[in-house]
Order: C-alpha cells, then structure tokens, then sequence
C-alpha cells in the first residue's frame, strides 16, 4: 500500500515533481512560432521579419525544393526567416486553423466555404484589381469589391493525359470532336490493346473532381458559372454539366474503366500510363509533369505523355477551360506584411516555379508551357470563367451546400459512376432529375428568400 | 480476502497484543485520520481533470450549441436555427439510409460475441498450445487499425490475397469484394468482427477463469456434459462481462468509422453514420448540421444502453 517511511515518500513527490517539469518542457514544440514584432520592417524601408509560409506541396517540401526557394529569396532579402508548414489535407485543415488568429503569414487561399465577401476579414488586400492585372493575370477568382486578395502560382487549363503510343496502337488518328467519338475511340483502346481505355482514380477522391473543371469550355460560355444561379435544371439536355456527366455515364457503361474502380492507386497509376497500362486519364494540366516525371524514371521518353483537349467543339474548334491554381495571400494578421508581400512578387516573378511545374505562368506576359504543345498543334481556345457579378458573391457555394450535391467533390460523380457500373440501380434521367430538384429547392432558397 | 472501504492499514510494524487494541481506533476515526496535507489527493486530479475539461466537456458542449446553428465552420457569425437540424436527419432519405448500413455490423457484432465466447470456452480447458492460440486471436486487436484497413484492401483486391488464396484451392467465385455494392458490407463488417474479436475474447476468458474450478468437477460427478457446463455454469458466471461486451459490440456497431472509412471511403452504399456525418461537416461545410447527427449518435448510444440493462440487468451472480 502506501509508503510511509519519509524517505520514500520524499523520493515519490520528487520523481512526480520532475515527470511533471519533463512534460512541460514538451509544450515547447510551437506549432506557430509568431512573426517577428515588425522590427524595422516599415520604417527602416528593410524588409525584414519571420515568414511562416503554408503549403499545400507536401512533396516539394519533403524533397527540398522549397527550401532552395527560400534560400534563394535569402539572398535578395537576407532579414527575412523563412519557416513551412506543409498540410496533406490542405483545404480542411487550413480551413479550421482560419478560425483563430494563427495562421501563417503567407498561405493559400482555400475555396468553400470561405466566399468572396469574407475575404476581407481574413486576408490582406493585395491592391486594386487594375493594380494587380497590371503584372498579373487570373486574379479575378479571389477579387471582391475591387480588391485583389491572392494571386495564383500557376495557371491550369484542363483535358485529358493519353499515352500516345497506346492511343496509336489503337487505330485513333485525330482527337475525338464529340462525345460518341470518344467513347469510339476508347473502344478501340480495348479492342485492340491491353490498356485500360480511361483511369478513373475513384478510390483517391480528388482525381474524379477534375471533370467538374470541364464546364464552361464545352459550350465556349466564360458565363457559364454564373449562368448556374439562374437556372433551375443545371442537368437539362445540352448543358455543359449534363455532357460530361452522359460521357461519364456511357464510358463506364460501356466496360471502358479500370476492373475495380475502388481499388484504384493514384500513385501507382502514374506509373502505369508511362508504361502503356492505361490509355487516358482525366487531369488538369498540372499533372502532365508528374506523368512525364514517371516516364522518365520508367527509362521512357517523356513524350510518351500527351494532352488532349475535353471532346468537343464549338465552330469547329476546341475549347479548354483555364483558371489559376491555389492563390497566395496574406494573412490579416501577420505581423510581417511587407516580408511577406516581397517573397509572394519574387515567388511568382523571379522563382521560375511555374516553368519548373510545367504551368501556365501568373504573369500577364508569361507564355505557356512546352508540355501543352498538343493544344497549340490542335488549335485549342482557353476559356476563363468570369466572377461573381457584385452581389452574388458566395451564392453558387451556398446553393451547392444547402442542396448538398458538392459540385467540386467526388461524391456526387461517384454516384454517377457506381449507377454507371449497375450498382444502386439507378438510371442517369433519375439521378439527373433528382440533382435538378435539389438545386431548384436550394436556388429558391438561397436566391428567393 | 477483500478489503472493506475506509479500512487504512498502520504502516509501521506493531506487535499483534497491541494491534487488537489498535484497530478498532483506527477503524471508527479512518476518515479522520490523514497522510499528510489535506490538499494532495486534489492537486493530482488537477490535471486529468483540467484536461477533461479542456478537451472533452468543453468540445461537447460547444457541439451542443453548434447543432442548433447552422454554422459552416469558417463564419465568424452563428445563426441560431431551432431543432431544424435534428428534424432533417429524420426526413430526408439520404440522411436516415446510413443506419441500413449499421444493420450489418450490428448482426456481425453477435457473430463476433459468439466467436469469442466459443474461443474462450475452449481455451479456458486444457488444449494443446492453449498459449500460443491466446497470442494468435488477440493479436489482431493490438494493430493500428489503419494498417489494418489497408492490409485488407490489398486483401480484397482483385487479384489480390484473397482471391490468390481461394484460386490455390482451384475456386475462382468472380466476385468484386468491394467493388460489389452487394457483398461490400459483408467484407468491411467482416475485417471489423476480425479486428475486434480479440478482445471480447480476452474479457470473456478472464471472466471464466475466475469461476471456481471446483463446480465443474461438482457438475461432472452429477453427470452435466460439455455443453451444459456451459449453460448452466459459465454463462450465469459471466453475465456481468456479457452485458458490457454487448453495449461495447452495439453502440460500436452504430458506430463504426474507421475501417470503412478507410477502404472504400463510405463510398458503393458502404456509408455509415459517422461518415456521413464527417462528410456532411468538411464536404457539405454544415458543421451544425454535423454536429446534430453526433448529438444524435449520442442520443442512440445512450438508449441502447439502457434498453440492454433493463433485460439484462447488471446483478451479482454468487456461484459459490
């Protein structure tokens, strides 16, 4: 039982006393070690302070390539520390750090459910738009009010990645122009290959929300998005939506996907195209890169990967929509504004990261990157989607939210696909009309009310 | 021999003619008499509690309010919006399908009881390896069950474990183990009743072997086979560790997040309750309407536990 004796007890209290001081010392580990109260910064004219940068690029962060950014930003600006934090789930768990005060100096800004009209509570503004589309170009996606809130690292336009050498092998000479072309053209890949026609990546989620990018491109309507607020059948015959969710349908239909969607690898899967497992995969064009990484670690030629624009024509010619990537922004309530505004003008002036990820670069007279030389040979448009007119900010997400279909997420497609496969039993008009009835319900609610 | 509450023994060593005298004192003023300051027994319980505080109460009553709002986890307002959130999740069909799901782990927990009690029947005698065996059936319980979700989806592949095992003795059944909204549930529930049927057979063998071993060779003189040595002595022995496992295995069922979660992600009809409520909470940004749906798991959990201490009730069984 207890120990009376003194001494034991004496060498209780002590090892309880010094466990405790032990377990103190661990709170040590700041996740967030706070910027540098502005020493010098705005009055000497020195840029100088602490950054904490957050970053969605786990990879880049774990192979260095971050860090030589970071040196290289050192040299111009030698007061300025520089500090990453790298989040796997970004949008979540970066979201849940915005309700405090803490966090970061320079992040990304995240989508749903931050709208438009609360960017001023949580971000800094950049400038006046004409300011920033002086230099910049894709900035209109986090802008309110005439402010100008992020600007992306890279631009992105999107289609499909294809082994050529597969879609050869198939018969298919030219890029499908509709719909039922493509679908043909995946059934000669079956035919008369060993390839999986068209990779869904179903069991890792974000892969199927590329095909919502689509929209907009396919009837060459920069207006597209906003036209949705209007509507109360987005799913009606002809739309952009009800394309590529009839296309979706009829290739997994057809037998044209992997076996077992849900046990698909992404990170396998790269692999795989290299090697001419799979024919197609749906992707915006910032994968182009990782493919053409992949063949080359296979011993391939990176040429092996090619881009195609999304099935279909308007006028005979090929549209692709184009948006900019995550936008960096400035936190409300950093403490090294001026640091943090020099390292986001040198990252997407001087850094070269987005020739490095083989993107369309942020600059307004910034080219476009070599590995889209298919769309320049097939004379494809880029199509950008306008903003929210002045007073609609925020309401296409809160309709999405209140119906609950989640246009950007995964669910709402994979429900598409697992009917596709016979699973639920449902048909695609019944799942159509049910999507429809909800978005009326919410647009009533949320425009009406 | 058991200790009485409030009993405190003398520690220093005191000759037996004077501990008669002695213990009676110590017995009628034990709640006077004290180790030291008065203060200690509270200064350690400061901290467990303040964490408690801090990281359970705090949250749960924060998520009581939450799911009268219809907050989205980002605004800095919160608008109040009665009961609406609790009467959705019982209208709309996509909310209240999830507990269809919940039906086959709730079958699978009682095959999972059933499991473990016939295992601890058996082990609980005299078998070969009786050891070795304990170590093969807990073992499950004490991996991480995320390396546990993805071992299996490797196992549930096509052309994966399973389906090499079962080619190895010439049977090809040409099913898609997850890929089949058909079978998908009997395949998770069945890697869950894998998981955690070593510990109800860990509780279930500790319970028999504190029954005294004197009754069974009593039974056996009077004639009692196997199965009613079973019936008649160690099910009445065990009842109290029964009941327990029984809400464990029903409101974990309810329950259930990780294993699904991480193999098909709730999707091909596999959603249970819990991941319906994470999705509806980060996908849908509902995080009041979330947190209605954990108030009402909540609301399920505690029923059901007390439905089960009605018909089972937690008495006493004296065998002795």
């Amino acid at each position: 039982m207890f120990p009376h004796a003194r001494r034991k007890r004496l060498l209780a209290i002590t090892a309880i006393a010094s466990a405790a001081a032990l377990t103190a010392a661990c709170g040590g580990g700041d996740a967030n070690p706070s910027p540098a109260p502005g020493d010098g910064g705005d009055t000497a004219g020195a840029i100088a302070g602490d950054l904490t940068i957050m970053t969605w690029r786990t990879d880049l962060l774990e192979d260095g390539t971050l860090d030589g950014y970071a040196a290289e930003f050192k040299k111009l600006y030698p007061d300025v520390n520089i500090e990453f934090q790298g989040f796997t789930n970004y949008e979540g768990e970066i979201t849940t750090l915005m309700s405090t005060e803490d966090y970061g100096d320079v992040l990304a800004i995240p989508g749903a459910p931050l709208t438009p009209d609360k960017f001023a509570d949580y971000f800094e503004p950049l400038g006046t738009i004409e300011e920033i589309e002086a230099t910049y170009r894709f900035v209109r996606d986090k802008a309110y009010d005439g402010q100008a809130y992020g600007i992306p690292v890279v631009g992105n336009t999107q289609g499909f990645v294809y082994n050529k050498e597969v879609w050869a092998a198939a018969g298919n000479t030219d890029y499908a122009t509709t719909s039922a072309d493509f679908v043909a053209a995946l059934q000669n890949i079956k035919d008369n290959t060993t390839a999986i026609p068209l990779y869904t990546n179903y069991f890792a989620d974000w892969p199927i929300t590329a095909w919502e990018a689509y929209r907009g491109s396919i009837s060459n309507d920069p207006n597209y998005v906003n036209s949705l607020l209007e509507t109360d059948a987005p799913w009606a015959e002809g739309t952009d939506h009800n394309v590529i969710d009839t296309l979706i349908w009829d290739i997994v239909s057809a037998g044209l996907i992997e076996e077992d969607p849900t046990t698909t690898d992404w990170e396998s899967s790269k692999g795989m195209i290299a090697r001419g497992e799979i024919g197609t995969m749906p992707l915006g064009s910032w994968a182009i890169s990782q493919m053409q990484d992949a063949a080359e670690a296979e011993g391939l030629s990176r040429d092996v990967i090619g881009y195609m624009p999304f099935p279909a024509q308007v006028d005979g010619v090929f549209h692709a929509s184009v948006g900019g990537d995550y936008n960096l922004g400035i936190s409300v309530y950093s403490d090294a504004k001026e640091a943090a505004w020099a390292w986001i003008q040198w990252f997407m002036n001087d850094s070269g990261f987005a020739d490095a990820q083989g993107g369309i670069s942020p600059l307004k007279d910034g080219g476009f990157p070599d590995n889209l030389a298919d769309f320049d040979a097939a004379g494809v448009e880029l199509v950008e989607q306008l903003p929210a007119e002045p007073g609609n900010e925020g309401k296409l997400e809160a309709i999405d939210s209140s119906a609950e279909i989640g246009l950007g997420q995964a669910t709402y497609r994979k429900r598409i696909i697992d009917a596709a496969r016979g699973q639920s039993g449902e048909t695609l008009q019944a799942i159509f009309d049910d999507l429809n009835s909800r978005w009326a319900t919410a647009r009533a609610e949320v425009m009406g009310g | 021999m058991t200790t009485t509450p409030g009993m405190i023994e003398v520690g220093t060593a005191e000759p037996v003619i004077q501990r008669r005298r002695f213990i009676p004192w110590i017995q009628s003023s034990a709640r006077t008499r004290r180790l030291g300051w008065w203060g200690t027994p509270y200064l350690f319980i400061l901290l467990p509690v303040g964490f408690l505080l801090l990281f359970t109460y705090t949250p749960v009553v924060n998520m009581f309010w939450y799911s009268v709002t219809s907050w989205d986890g980002l605004s800095k307002e919160q608008d109040y919006v009665g009961l609406a959130n609790y009467i959705r999740v019982f209208t709309r069909p996509e909310y209240f399908q999830v507990f269809y799901v919940s039906l086959f782990y709730f079958v699978a927990s009682f095959a999972q009881l059933g499991i473990a009690l016939y295992f601890a029947t058996i082990l609980s005698f005299q078998t070969k390896f009786k050891n070795f065996f304990k170590g093969v059936l807990f073992f499950p319980y004490l991996i991480n069950g995320v390396a546990i979700a993805f071992t299996f989806l490797y196992f549930f592949k096509p052309g994966g474990t399973l389906d090499a095992t079962l080619a190895f003795f010439g049977v090809d059944p040409g099913v898609l183990w997850l890929g089949d909204r058909s079978i998908a549930n009997f395949s998770l529930a069945g890697t869950s009743v894998w998981r955690y049927m070593g510990l109800n057979f860990v509780l279930f063998l500790g319970a028999i072997q504190s029954i005294p071993s004197q009754l069974y060779e009593a039974a056996a003189i009077d004639g009692a086979n196997k199965w009613q040595q079973f019936r008649f002595i160690i099910l009445p022995g065990i009842r109290p560790i029964l009941g327990l496992s029984m809400i464990l295995a029903i409101s974990g069922s309810i329950a259930v997040f990780e294993i699904p979660f991480i193999m098909t992600h709730g999707d091909n009809g596999t959603m249970t309750f819990v991941i319906k409520t994470v999705r509806v909470a980060f996908e849908n940004h509902k995080v009041g309407q979330a947190s209605a749906m954990a108030v009402i798991l909540l609301l399920i959990v505690l029923i059901v536990t007390w439905i089960q201490r009605r018909i089972i009730p937690d008495e006493k069984v004296n065998l002795v």
